[in-house]
């Protein structure tokens, strides 16, 4: 029952960094260029512009509860467990997600980098 | 992709590793928290470690933020993996902790897999709806900002400008 616990929490922290990832990223594909804007308009109008983007302050509340559901995965299973299965899933699941709603030309180059770096973090993390 | 971008790029990997080791230790420093006691929680921010390492997490985010802004979720990603292998030689050539021959295969996967992502293009132009903004080494970064009027003719300007980069859509 606890293990069933802990994968469905680590689930939830892969479903929701993804969601907070791919949403963070539209965002801020609709804000623009931040340096260029940054050199035309100031800083300001950049921080302005950003937060009233209500993509970005859904994507901050997606990675809001990708934190709390960790620490609920914290409190049934293992940290060795937790965070590599976490962190390796959330990097496949993003490039599936990327291609699909973002519309990114995750190509071979990006599958195979996708795939190596997932198994690198399952095995440093680990 | 010029030399700021890279460097906004290592600063995703930096404020990361920075901001994730200041705050493991400060809250070693804290002790733990019971689950009863969740308020001392916020007077855990007065210990110094925690707070300088909240303050690199910000920088972090505001890095990854900017990133973001002008490169594919699927190019910046493999970048923020980086820092599990700063994190990696830092344990070994500064805390001279032990790395297993396992970990040592981790961090040669992740540094392929970032090099294999490097040597692409940064960014999915998509020929309508966000063309204006094509980043990937085009006159489209040094053009006039994205306006929806002139949209249609900086679309076609991006193409004409780097048809060798990731195109998805048709021209």
């Amino acid at each position: 029952m606890r293990t069933l616990y802990t994968w469905s929490a680590i689930l939830a922290i892969v479903f929701a960094s993804v969601v907070g990832d791919v949403l963070l990223s539209h965002a801020m594909k609709q804000v623009g260029d931040v340096g260029e804007l940054r050199r035309r308009a100031g800083l300001l109008h950049v921080i302005v512009r950003t937060l009233s983007n209500p993509n970005f302050l859904f994507a901050v509340a997606s990675m809001a509860a990708a934190f709390f559901s960790l620490l609920f995965a914290l409190s049934w299973g293992d940290v060795s467990l937790v965070a590599p299965a976490a962190a390796s899933l959330t990097f496949i699941a993003n490039a599936v997600a990327a291609k699909i709603f973002l519309h990114e030309k995750v190509d071979r180059r990006r599958w195979i980098a996708a795939s190596l770096v997932a198994a690198g973090v399952a095995l440093l993390a680990g | 992709m010029n030399f700021r971008k890279y460097l906004v790029l290592a600063g995703v990997t930096v404020f990361a590793v920075a901001g994730d080791s200041m705050l493991s230790h400060g809250m070693k420093q804290v002790g733990t928290i019971s689950i009863h006691h969740l308020q001392s929680v916020f007077s855990a921010v007065t210990n110094p470690w925690v707070a300088l390492g909240i303050l690199f997490l910000l920088g972090f985010f505001a890095t990854y933020t900017t990133a973001l802004s002008w490169a594919d979720l699927t190019y910046v990603m493999p970048a923020t993996a980086l820092g599990y292998v700063l994190l990696a030689l830092v344990a070994r050539f500064v805390l001279h902790e032990y790395i297993s021959p396992l970990r040592w295969l981790g961090i040669v996967l992740i540094t392929s897999g970032v090099g294999f992502v490097a040597g692409g293009p940064a960014l999915t132009e998509h020929p309508l709806g966000e063309a204006g903004k094509i980043a990937e080494g085009s006159r489209a970064e040094k053009s006039p900002p994205f306006d929806s009027a002139q949209g249609k003719l900086l679309a076609k300007d991006a193409r004409n400008g780097a048809p060798q980069v990731g195109i998805t859509g048709k021209v």
